[in-house]
């Protein structure tokens, strides 16, 4: 038992006279976990409907050829960054400048550096992600978007990737919970994160072991919040499934009126609201 | 009075690997046409809209949209589709999106039509449909019968000089055909131009001015209903509608 008190006390010190390391640690996963996710999505959602422009023996040579080279630098990019590890692709993006300029360029900073190699990493497993869901969505509705005149990115935007959130933003959290824990490398290219906080805290006191209590809180507190909040945000999209009956006469509505006296807002999805106060 | 073609196809052919789908098509729609296709299941009766509406591409031949070949379309592509509405079996209505929404979204992006103007007009055609008290409800919360009067009311909405069904009432219950049907026939006595695929007979003949059999991708016969269905010119024709009509 007497062990026990021993850790919590050691913990409790660490706390106490360390505690501005850890918080600005924590604040700086946060912050590039969250920033990294950010723009691997966006990189994921560009790469991902650019993979699945459509093209056939129609459209002239050029697009066919611009279409296939785009296909294969994404592919290529995909396999790359899934097939290597995150540290060493710090690593190797880090000193590849002052190596190929003889120092004179680097990385002004490992921010810039560490948010390039995290959103450059999570993007290539988004384009994957955005790709799956994108085929995912029954091709009826890009038939039906076609068919009314739009084109492929109309018809991305209003009606394959709204359907296809739903099996892509589960992915977007795994991807940011993931990010949570394994910026915890970036440490090889000096970046401060919260695990960085740890090796500073155990390099002054060599109190390992409860430094990395310490840590294992922090890293499971970070990810628990980030589960709930992203759950919350799921039954979010799920939105309603009831609606009203507009009853009325349509045709004085068509007249310029756009306020239904009975009903309020007649092109308003009032069940909208109803799913959030639940 | 000769009416104006809007739509002609020219020996059209369509093979998808080594199997000939569509050979050697010709046929018009001129303006006011209600035209039935009918014919046996896998006769290529559904690869010809899709061809028509550009959904697949053709092998050979072409197809003249009020005299412009639309394989040189470019990029008017777009509202070349928008002119010539398609209705599916499986009614693709957008799931992500309310009946209204529906109906509106491609006069905003297509027709670059504003927001109230668009609203305004769908609600207009909603209820000609009778689906405008439904105009917050989203698809999944429709019947089969609903859905596909609003798949119309979305065709309609942008003012199409022809719409083209495909099996507009073979995915439906039976008893929900019939309020199908009916917006079918009142479109067809306002004088819209349509091109229906369809197995209702009944429906071929009263309503179209012109019936086309297919078989094995290709148009046996061509007629008004009367002669088609009355005194049918060809074997297959004769044996096809024999199946049918119980002769
Ligand atoms: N994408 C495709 N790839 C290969 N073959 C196809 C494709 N689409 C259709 N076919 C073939 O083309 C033939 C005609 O199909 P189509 O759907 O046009 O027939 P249909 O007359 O509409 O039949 P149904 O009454 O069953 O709808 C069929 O033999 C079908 O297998
Ligand atoms: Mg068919």
């Amino acid at each position: 038992m007497s062990k026990f008190s021993q850790l919590l006390q050691d913990v409790l010190r660490l706390c106490i006279k360390y505690y501005p390391m850890y918080f600005a640690g924590m604040k700086n996963t946060v912050l590039l976990a969250l920033v990294g996710t950010v723009l691997g999505c966006m990189i994921g959602f560009v790469c991902g409907v650019l993979n699945t422009v459509p093209y056939d023996i129609r459209d002239p040579f050029r697009k066919r050829v611009l279409v296939r080279i785009m296909r294969t630098i994404i592919r290529a990019y995909v396999e790359l960054f899934r097939g290597t590890p995150m540290v060493l692709q710090a690593v190797f993006i880090y000193y590849a400048l002052p190596y190929f300029t003889d120092g004179a360029a680097r990385f002004s900073s490992v921010w810039a550096a560490s948010i390039l190699v995290v959103s450059v990493n999570t993007g290539a497993y988004m384009t994957e992600s955005v790709r799956g869901g994108i085929i995912a969505v029954d091709p009826g509705q890009v038939e039906g978007a076609m068919a009314i005149g739009l084109n492929h990115v109309q018809a991305m935007m209003y009606v394959i990737l709204p359907q296809a959130i739903r099996s892509i933003l589960p992915q977007i959290g795994n991807n940011f919970i993931i990010n949570l824990k394994d910026t915890s490398v970036m440490f090889m290219i000096s970046f401060t994160d919260f695990f960085a906080a740890h090796r500073g805290v155990v390099g002054a006191t060599y109190l390992y072991f409860p430094s990395a209590v310490i840590e294992m809180v922090g890293y499971l507190t970070m990810t628990l919040i980030s589960s709930f909040l992203l759950r919350k945000m799921e039954q979010r999209l799920e939105g309603s499934s009831s609606f009203e009956l507009v009853v009325a006469d349509h045709l004085t509505l068509t007249s310029g009126v756009y306020r239904n006296p009975a009903s309020g807002e007649l092109f308003i999805e009032r069940n909208r609201d109803y799913a959030g106060k639940d | 009075m000769e009416k104006e073609a809007i739509l002609e196809v020219r020996h059209l052919s369509k093979t998808f690997g080594t199997n000939p789908v569509l050979r050697d098509i010709n046929f018009e729609i001129s303006e006011g046409d209600v035209i039935s296709v009918i014919g046996p299941s896998g006769s290529g009766k559904s690869t010809l809209l899709r061809c028509i509406n550009l959904l697949e591409t053709p092998t050979a031949g072409s197809i003249l949209f009020r005299g412009r070949d639309i394989k040189e379309l470019g990029k008017d592509v777009f509202s070349y589709r928008a002119k010539v509405g398609m209705v599916f079996q499986s009614f693709n209505l957008f799931d992500n999106l309310t009946v209204m929404e529906n109906c509106t979204l491609g006069q905003i992006k297509v027709l670059h039509k504003n927001r109230e103007e668009s609203e305004e007009y769908a609600l207009q055609i909603l209820s000609r449909v009778g689906m405008a008290p439904y105009c917050n409800a989203r698809p999944r919360q429709l019947s089969g019968g609903q859905k596909q009067r609003v798949a119309i009311a979305r065709a309609m909405a942008l003012n199409p000089e022809v719409i083209l069904f495909d099996e507009p009432t073979s995915a439906l219950d039976p008893e929900l055909v019939g309020e199908v049907l009916d917006v079918m026939r009142d479109l067809a006595e306002q004088g819209m131009t349509m091109a229906v695929v369809t197995h209702e007979m009944a429906f071929a003949r009263q309503v179209s001015n012109r019936v086309v059999f297919m078989d094995d991708g290709v148009i046996m016969e061509e007629g008004s209903p009367e002669e088609l269905f009355t005194d049918p010119q060809n074997d297959r024709t004769r044996e096809f509608l024999g199946r049918y009509l119980g002769r």
